[in-house]
């Protein structure tokens, strides 16, 4: 027995553009054999025919380059967003349109909450709500003495009630903080707007972990959204990586029902750069095939709706102040130069286009002193570059990892406000970095927005806002390019091209299983197709079997 | 009782960590709680180390350290919760932190008074660094909200920086110094020992001291002192107020008075820059 599995489907897709299309793909061993012919596969020898997907469209499974598997704990909370969202389970929450409603579901959940819990949800975003505030009163409201926290959407405010600032000791007057907005009584309105202000509330409504770090339950979760999505290798974007986090991680990915690859990146802080990149170092050599240790991510600046995006002059549209630096240029440099010099990869946050600045003329310095081929080094999400910032990525090697979906869920408010129409217009320049030779992927950035590589492909081939405008039509790209970036775009910017992202010989056996064939559809109807489940190193995860 | 905290600001290099160092030396008495930033090295002088546990450092003469990372309430309140309390908190942000922010953070804790914002400035850089396009608006931030600054490496300053210094931040008190030694009661104010009486000068010369016993409004004298121009790096002492005695404390243009026991004897210390401690008109209050 060979243990040679060909799968026949209605069509593959392979991201190989020697042959594009096949009919068969042929398994063993979770890798591909190859893709083509039934008569050319059967070239390997004896083989198991299974049809299962006689009726489906393969694609390599799909890679997201930049999500945060604390998605997946998140879902453990009641989900209150303006859009409709499928929870690890399968069931799709719908959004919510008023304060009422947002209200009404915080009332279910309550009802059916053990008298000790806090009440905990995630996913407000009242700029889709004419920005009506959320008051302590409202959530007083559903509950006096259970407390109540809602993060919002971005990840930055924290709703609560009464009884939440009481346990926190900031139901009191004569506060004075920027980020902790007053009545007219002079208390706390319950909007904490920041991280700083949110930690001493946090614990106290079902918040106590960072955003940044999954938890076991979390991790499993996170594995079933990817298999409904499409997904077989996922990024957990910034984690700090404590030593139980990298044992439970590598532990739980390496289960036999593990239905994703996991490839976490080290959060820059906590550790000074020639310590950081030692530790990355020694966490890379555990790295198994399901939890690619050994990368590392550093923030260079805050985000744009935040006015914490470190801009080029002429800076915001409204005037704001310029934002904030997370890392300051020295440290950049020499975690660069220390990741260079040992062979280690490091993505860079950059939201705004001075960040972006910032980063590239640390880099060019630094490959002077620590000459490295290949490098890939990544700037995440860099939504504001311009098109000399582009050559200036391809000119240094670095890659770029653009914020598709950001374009759908806030380019509204980043015409209106944050940076003004013209630059709007430019943001998330996917055209600009493939005309420019820049290696591109895009990005959900779950679970800021929904996991879903069609989706975000959708995104940046419509440029869709969420008022229905479309947003840069120069900027479009063509739907083949928006999958290209998906699977093998996202692949080379982990080193993982030679692995995963094509339907090719010797690849891991990772599909995206799909109902309809993505290049056929309306492009605007590429969100919708249905997505079946995956195969990922030759394992088959059936979403309706989760 | 309440528990002082002071930030320590300051770009990369300027001498945040030496500072820090000199005052645990220096520390006379207090027990100071050093809370540092995640990033960077140990912070602390390895012979100023007794003990290093997973989460604090315990150092001589009963000082202890730890970093509060993305936490900085939970950390403090782990300092107030020490027994025996220590008698000073001391931040230390990252380089491009906004110190503003972390007092403002600090602030929301009951038990704690903000004794000020002490941003250190590099006598041979922060001129070129303040032109930065990258960081420059954030020293300028840095600045405008200190209460003193530390014009440390003064040695390599040109002659008008600390007028420059004075002009970014208004309302400061300017001090200079090399490798962060100014005297302790420069930076944290008088410990909790006695107030010493008379006009008597520190060990260290460029500093000058005056105890005054002022009448009136305790509260009033304390935003006269902070806000007068009489040079005033530091004041701290009792004076008998309409509600009995009170406890005042100014540092820059900082100032509060809260209530102190009627067993405290009246004396304000003032300290200054000599040649810019304004004596005469100091004694004129009284």
């Amino acid at each position: 027995m060979s243990g040679i599995t060909v799968y026949p489907a209605r069509s593959i897709l392979t991201m190989n553009p020697a042959r594009p299309r096949a009919t068969h793909v042929a398994v063993r061993e979770g890798r591909i054999l190859g893709a083509g012919t039934l008569e050319e596969l059967a070239g390997w020898g004896d083989y198991t025919l299974d049809d299962r997907f006689a009726d489906k469209v393969l694609m390599p499974g799909f890679v997201e380059g930049h999500a945060h598997t604390s998605e997946g704990s998140l879902w453990r909370n009641t989900y209150l967003g303006w859009f409709d969202r499928m929870d690890p389970a399968g069931k799709t929450w719908s959004g919510l349109k008023t304060i009422d409603a947002v209200l009404d579901r915080l009332r279910e959940a309550e009802a059916q909450l053990p008298a000790d819990a806090p009440l905990s949800a995630w996913g407000l975003d009242p700029i889709y709500m004419d920005n009506q505030r959320v008051n302590r009163a409202q959530l007083d409201s559903v509950s006096a003495t259970r407390p109540i926290g809602i993060i919002h959407a971005s990840g930055h405010i924290l709703n609560v009630n009464t009884k939440a600032l009481e346990l926190a000791g900031l139901m009191k007057p004569g506060i004075n903080h920027p980020a902790i907005p007053l009545g007219s009584d002079g208390l706390p309105t319950g909007e904490l707007k920041g991280p700083e202000v949110m930690t001493p509330v946090g614990p106290h409504v079902g918040f106590d972990r960072s955003m940044m770090d999954c938890d076991e339950q979390g991790l499993r979760d996170f594995a079933r959204l990817c298999v409904r999505t499409g997904v077989t290798t996922v990024t957990d974007l910034a984690s700090r990586l404590e030593p139980e986090t990298v044992e439970m991680m590598l532990r739980v990915t390496g289960e036999d029902s593990y239905p994703a690859r996991v490839v976490p990146l080290r959060f820059f802080l906590g550790l000074p750069p020639k310590e950081l990149v030692a530790e990355v170092v020694r966490l890379k050599a555990l790295a198994t095939d399901r939890c690619r240790l050994g990368r590392i991510k550093v923030v260079a600046d805050g985000s744009i709706q935040g006015f914490s995006a470190r801009l080029k002059w002429p800076g915001y549209y409204n005037g704001a102040p310029n934002g904030l630096w997370y890392c300051a240029p020295e440290q950049m440099a020499e975690i660069y130069e220390n990741a260079l010099a040992a062979g280690i990869q490091v993505h860079t946050h950059t939201n705004g286009d001075q960040a972006t600045e910032l980063a590239l003329d640390t880099l060019g310095p630094a490959l002077l002193k620590h000459p490295r081929r290949d490098h890939r080094f990544t700037l995440q999400h860099c939504q504001l570059a311009d098109t000399a910032q582009f050559r200036r990525m391809r000119t240094l090697g670095m890659c770029v990892n653009l914020f598709a979906n950001h374009h759908f869920y806030w380019g509204d408010e980043h015409y209106r406000l944050t940076v003004g129409p013209e630059r709007a217009t430019r943001m998330n320049a996917c055209r600009t970095a493939l005309a420019e030779g820049v290696p591109l992927a895009i990005h959900s950035d779950a679970p800021v927005t929904p996991l879903g590589p069609l989706f975000t492909a959708w995104a940046a081939v419509n440029r869709i806002t969420a008022s229905g405008r479309v947003q840069g039509e120069h900027e479009h790209i063509a739907v083949d390019d928006a999958l290209w970036a998906i699977t093998m775009g996202a692949a080379y910017t982990l080193h993982l091209d030679g692995e995963v992202g094509s339907i090719e010989t010797g690849k891991r056996a990772d599909f995206a299983v799909l109902e309809e064939d993505p290049t056929k559809v309306d492009k605007m109807a590429l969100k919708d197709v249905p997505v079946w489940g995956t195969v990922q190193g030759g394992r088959v995860f059936p979403a309706s079997k989760l | 009782m309440t528990l002082p905290v002071t930030v320590i600001g300051g770009y990369l290099g300027a001498g945040k960590t030496t500072l820090v160092n000199h005052l645990l030396r220096h520390a006379e008495g207090r027990r100071l709680a050093v809370l540092v930033n995640e990033f960077g090295a140990l912070p602390i002088d390895a012979d100023l180390i007794e003990a290093q546990g997973d989460d604090l450092i315990a150092i001589a003469g009963g000082c202890v350290c730890c970093s509060f990372g993305s936490d900085l309430t939970a950390a403090l309140m782990q300092m107030c919760a020490l027994d025996p309390a220590p008698d000073h908190v001391l931040i230390e942000s990252s380089g491009v932190a906004i110190p503003g922010a972390i007092m403002a953070t600090a602030a929301l804790l009951d038990g704690i008074r903000c004794d000020g914002i002490v941003v250190l400035a590099d006598g041979g850089s922060v001129r070129r660094a303040f032109d930065d396009p990258y960081i420059g608006d954030t020293i300028a931030r840095q600045l405008a909200q200190a209460d003193i600054v530390l014009l440390n490496k003064a040695d390599l300053a040109a002659p008008d920086l600390a007028d420059w210094l004075a002009s970014k931040a208004p309302g400061a008190a300017v001090v200079p110094c090399e490798r962060g030694r100014v005297p302790v009661e420069a930076v944290l104010g008088l410990g909790p020992q006695l107030v010493p009486q008379g006009h008597f000068h520190h060990a260290d010369a460029l500093f000058d001291s005056l105890v005054i016993t002022p009448q009136g409004d305790p509260a009033t004298l304390a935003r006269t002192l902070a806000e007068g121009g009489f040079g005033v790096v530091r004041a701290k002492g009792w004076m008998q107020g309409a509600q009995g005695m009170a406890l005042i404390h100014t540092v820059g243009r900082q100032f509060s008075a809260e209530p102190a026991g009627a067993d405290a004897r009246a004396g304000v210390v003032c300290i200054g820059l000599k040649g810019q401690l304004d004596v005469e008109a100091l004694r004129r209050l009284t």
